[in-house]
């Protein structure tokens, strides 16, 4: 025992208890199980681990020890490229898939998310050491409050307006409202369409948006959660059934048509309202230099 | 070079439509094309489009 492990023994606590509410389970499903999370659990305490001996290091005027941050960074990227495969594996088995944007979105937030740990164990074990345990933990709850307010990113909600539409067929096209979706020949498939299907057409809110929602990759990941949380019905072997998206060229609204085996249009607005907006796929032509001369 | 979409069969009551290129099954009504259009599109696992009303394709995507 010396000065030291109070502080250090704080700092770990906090740090990985910061990763625990930075670990939930959702719609997501993941990681669901205990040993997919004891692995982020772990990760997470080896990071808090490492922000909370830096401060004493660099008191005890051992700078070189600092460069071991530098071995933290390459293994924590190693938690993204690990997130990524895994995803990507198990995405080819899903009904409706993740897409590679979602999943790396996924990816960054999971490697992210330690580097928030290590941030927060080096504040509070530096808190402890300058001042005292009580103003570590002030120091502790600022951390929580602006990890749980900085976590998530903006939904889809803030950017576009959903509105239901009305599925119907012209010969033996598939139209969502004015948007055409695809061909489907055969007329028991098309009463199946007809029966199942539910259409839903997003206006985007300004100039920028329009090309957020055409990124392939934000509209499989509205896909994706709106058959996660509607249910979807779809089997392999019936490829027709297929939920799908397509663009209305003319004013860049996108037609959204999907198989819910929960048929509440009000529901599904409020799914399609907290899809993530994809890091990847935010576009901002409105900042380009372009545009303001 | 990978063949993101090709078309597997190709169903018509009309043979004048067609000539060579995927299998192509040659029915004698529409009901007929229908029925085997639907066991098509079960058995390769793609999509039957009209591209007419005596031509259908069954395309996998």
């Amino acid at each position: 025992m010396n000065e030291y492990t109070y502080p250090i023994l704080f700092g770990v606590t906090i740090g990985t208890f910061a990763r625990m509410i930075m670990l939930k389970t959702d719609y997501r499903q993941y990681p669901t199980y205990l040993h997919g999370k004891i692995i982020h659990l772990a990760l997470g305490f080896i990071a808090a681990g490492l922000g909370s001996v830096a401060v004493p290091a660099i008191m005890e005027k051992e700078f070189t020890a600092i460069t071991f941050l530098t071995i933290a960074a390459s293994q924590f990227r190693e938690v993204r490229n690990m997130e990524r495969n895994t995803l990507s594996e198990m995405d080819s088995y899903e009904l409706v898939p993740r897409g590679n944007t979602y999943i790396e979105g996924i990816a960054v937030a999971f490697e992210s998310r330690n580097y928030l740990v290590i941030f927060t164990s080096l504040l509070t074990t530096m808190a402890y050491l300058v001042w005292n345990i009580y103003l570590a933990l002030v120091v502790t709850v600022i951390c929580i409050y602006v990890l749980r307010k900085y976590m998530s990113g903006s939904t889809l909600g803030d950017i576009v307006s959903v509105e239901e539409a009305e599925v119907s067929f012209d010969g033996a096209g598939l139209y969502v409202d004015n948007i055409y979706i695809m061909n489907i020949g055969l007329p028991i498939r098309q009463k199946e369409i007809m029966k199942y299907g539910m259409g839903f057409v997003l206006t985007p809110k300004n100039f920028d948006v329009r090309s957020t929602i055409a990124n392939l990759g934000q509209r499989q990941a509205i896909l994706h959660d709106v058959s996660v949380s509607l249910g979807v019905i779809r089997d392999s072997g019936t490829p027709a059934l297929v939920p799908l998206i397509k663009r209305d060229l003319d004013d860049g609204r996108i037609g959204v048509f999907v198989l819910p085996q929960d048929k509440d249009a009000k529901k599904a607005i409020k799914v399609i309202r907290s899809v993530p907006v994809l890091e990847n796929a935010i576009r901002m032509p409105s900042e380009s230099k372009a545009q303001n001369k | 070079m990978v063949l993101e979409k090709a078309i597997l069969a190709t169903i018509t009551t009309n043979a004048n439509k067609v000539t060579a290129g995927a299998s192509i099954f040659i029915c004698d009504d529409k009901e007929e094309m229908e029925k085997v259009a639907a066991n098509l599109e079960a058995i390769l696992d793609g999509i039957s489009h009209a591209l007419s009303d005596e031509l259908y394709i069954i395309v996998k995507h």
